[in-house]
């Protein structure tokens, strides 16, 4: 049983993407769309940290439409996140056993 | 007795996720044909609408950001960005978009002052009305 978690709101400004991470369990995704994908930006280093030390655990995904609207390239994003477009936001949807949105 | 006041329009909130920003930039520019001494200030998520080269065809919503290089032309000439807000992020000012406006010799010149907190603060204390978004 595996669950694909959302976060679509600015790690900056709220607690919803630490609070996702520290509820998502071993083989677990978690999903950056809308806002939180400011939170992708490797230059942001404390938000940065927090990503990488879930990595050994959960596979992170953000969503690259949401990156482009926010003028961040993925060039940007930090090592080991996946960008997916609204398909692959699917495919994740359907390749878990359910979907959490951390609002 | 003058009738103008100084308003501050202060944007805190990242950009699509939410209305605010457009909401903020609609109204300022509303309220730039009443002939007030009008600044924006961004700081904390609010930095983020100044990005440059922000592409919202794949969100499906209308891209404002160029919005914002025309406000010279509205004679909103002063735009404050908080430097600790930008650092917090791992942003600097190369990577915001420029926004100019004409001075008294017709020259463009820029309207974005990076400002630190405590100057921002001095900033607000400073208007007659702030309007928060």
């Amino acid at each position: 049983m595996s669950t694909l978690h959302t976060v679509n709101k600015s790690p900056f400004d709220r607690g919803s993407l630490e609070s996702a991470l520290a509820h998502a369990l071993p083989g677990d995704a978690v999903l950056l769309i809308e806002d939180a994908v400011v939170g992708a930006r490797s230059a942001a280093a404390r938000i940065a940290e927090v990503l990488k030390a879930a990595m050994p655990a959960c596979s992170l995904y953000v969503l690259g439409p949401d990156l482009s609207a926010r003028g961040i390239p993925t060039t940007d994003v930090i090592d080991g996140m996946t960008v997916v477009d609204y398909a692959g936001f699917v495919d994740l949807v359907t390749g878990h056993d359910k979907t959490q949105a951390w609002l | 007795m003058s009738d103008t006041k100084r308003f501050l329009y202060v944007n805190r909130k990242a950009p699509h996720g939410t209305i605010y920003a457009l909401e903020s930039l609609e109204v300022v520019l509303i309220g730039a044909a009443f002939e007030q001494d009008v600044s924006l200030a961004f700081l904390d998520d609010g930095v983020f609408q100044l990005i440059k080269k922000q592409a919202t065809t794949g969100i499906g919503v209308k891209n404002f950001a160029p919005v914002y290089r025309a406000l010279g032309d509205y004679d909103v000439k002063k735009i404050f960005v908080e430097r600790e807000s930008l650092e917090e992020r791992g942003l600097s000012e190369d990577d915001l978009m420029e926004i100019t406006h004409e001075n008294d010799d017709e020259e463009d010149v820029s309207s974005v002052e990076i400002v630190d907190r405590a100057r921002m603060a001095e900033i607000m204390a400073a208007q007659d009305v702030i309007l928060s978004f």
